[in-house]
């Protein structure tokens, strides 16, 4: 593996990005405008946003970098770039370090705005550390990706890659503690819930808990990125048949 | 430059098989270091799973290749073989300047290389261009443009003048004739006849099989053909 390489990686692909703003605006605004537009339906019951809200920081950037990433590598693997980077010396850790860093900035970037704008416009009590908040979304954009990219490998196409994103998120977001807490779920279902990636981004967001609690979180979040991202890096093929 | 009596190519039987399919039955030939080859035969022959294989992308069944003296998919062959797939396998997304940009970075080759070879594929004027702004042609070149990144001692070019214009392609086929001048071998995919005549060497697949290997004179004299389509459509049938 090599830094210089990875980080090559990483500029193409911001490069790619940003010779397509419509893309941008739709990484950065639509989480933003939703976050905003959930505020608005909550503002006749109060304290409800204060309990969702924060939750959706650790969601929104696993949704959206799952998709994009899956969508872009498989487009790099149906267009040939892929076949090509294969013939150079660029190993599979240089391509899967490189989106994880390229999708990482943005995780950042997205997580910034909403959470900013989440706190000041929206109202959003302080109750956690603005810090904390920003590494959880960024732990939650790299599982995105790091599934992503895993994903890719198994779809297709771009087309069965989308309908990949309802069976791998929705199930998330009826048992990550979104919609009914955990604590309240059918005891099988509680189970399943605590070993999923979003519960622990959303347990990771959760006000008023041991530093111990938070550490045991992240230390799931990041297990989870490690293991997508070796599943992601060993499906990708040299040879093909 | 290399030792011209050093072959750059070694196929020995290789087979590729996919699932009940034979692709590739028993392929042998050499080449020598310089050689231009044109690799010719109808759609479904077995022609890029052959270049694939000499890449080292492509699973291999049977048989060993080997190029430089390495075997095929060697990590130590990364680099040194440029290949032009059918598609274009550059980023549509990116600007001409940016996809030779970033190979160039991935093969460690330096600022001027990227100038050199946008003007060798003659993209200067569209260096900054969006290549999903360019034309199919326009695009080739692009491809090709990175092929060619580091004068590998080995190109392997799967129909690189598909769509092309005449002028164009004459100009390329002049660039692959230079290339081979001055020791880089060069395999050229093509089912276009007359251009094909222009390598010093044909090798003719049809089912997966080698039907002929040898000079364009050659193949005239032993299929008895008039014309290099002719030729070409003798051989192909008379070995139904």
């Amino acid at each position: 593996m090599s830094a210089r390489r990875t980080l090559l990686t990483a500029r193409r692909i911001l490069q790619q990005l940003r010779h397509d703003p419509r893309t941008i605006a739709l990484l950065l605004l639509v989480p933003t405008a939703l976050v905003g537009l959930l505020a608005w339906t909550l503002a006749h019951k109060p304290g409800t946003f204060g309990s969702i809200g924060p939750k959706l920081l650790g969601v929104f950037p696993l949704v959206v970098m799952f998709l994009v990433t899956s969508i872009i590598t498989l487009r790099e693997r149906s267009v040939g770039t892929l076949e090509r980077l294969f013939t150079m010396p660029l190993t599979k850790a240089d391509f899967v370090a490189g989106y994880a860093i390229a999708f990482g900035a943005i995780a950042v970037i997205q997580s910034f705005l909403v959470s900013t704008l989440s706190y000041t416009w929206y109202g959003l009590a302080h109750q956690g550390v603005p810090w904390r908040t920003s590494a959880v979304a960024l732990c939650a954009g790299l599982l995105g990706t790091a599934f992503g990219l895993a994903l890719s490998a198994v779809a297709h196409s771009e087309f069965q890659a989308v309908q990949f994103m309802p069976a791998f998120i929705l199930p998330q977001l009826l048992l990550c503690g979104l919609v009914i807490p955990v604590s309240q779920l059918p005891a099988v279902l509680r189970v399943v819930a605590e070993v999923l990636p979003m519960t622990a981004a959303v347990h990771a967001i959760a006000p008023l808990q041991s530093n111990w609690y938070y550490v045991g979180q992240f230390c799931v979040m990041l297990a989870y990125i490690l293991f997508a991202l070796v599943i992601g890096a060993s499906t990708l093929r040299r040879t093909t048949k | 430059m290399g030792d011209s009596s050093l072959s750059t190519f070694e196929v020995a039987d290789l087979r590729v098989v996919r699932g009940d399919n034979e692709i590739l039955q028993s392929i042998s030939f050499r080449v020598a270091a310089g050689e231009l080859i044109g690799l010719l035969g109808p759609s479904g022959s077995g022609k890029t799973t052959l270049m694939r294989s000499l890449l080292g992308v492509q699973t291999i069944t049977g048989g060993s290749a080997r190029i430089l003296n390495f075997d095929v998919g060697s990590p130590s062959l990364r680099g040194r073989i440029g290949y032009m797939a059918q598609s274009p396998a550059v980023y549509l997304d990116l600007s001409v300047e940016e996809n030779v940009r970033y190979f160039a970075g991935v093969l460690r080759q330096s600022a001027s290389e990227i100038a050199r070879v946008i003007d060798v594929v003659a993209l200067a004027p569209f260096a900054d261009r969006l290549v999903s702004s360019l034309s199919g042609g326009e695009q080739t070149r692009v491809s090709l443009g990175v092929a060619l990144l580091g004068s590998p001692p080995a190109l392997i070019l799967d129909e690189p003048t598909v769509g092309l214009d005449p002028i164009l392609r004459r100009d390329l086929w002049r660039t692959f004739e230079n290339l081979a001048k001055t020791g880089t071998t060069v395999i050229v995919s093509s089912h276009v006849m007359d251009e094909a005549a222009r390598c010093a060497r044909l090798l003719l697949l049809r089912d997966g099989m080698l039907l002929f290997d040898g000079t364009p004179a050659s193949l005239l004299a032993h299929s008895g053909a008039a014309s290099y389509d002719e030729a070409f459509e003798r051989l192909i049938e008379g070995a139904r």
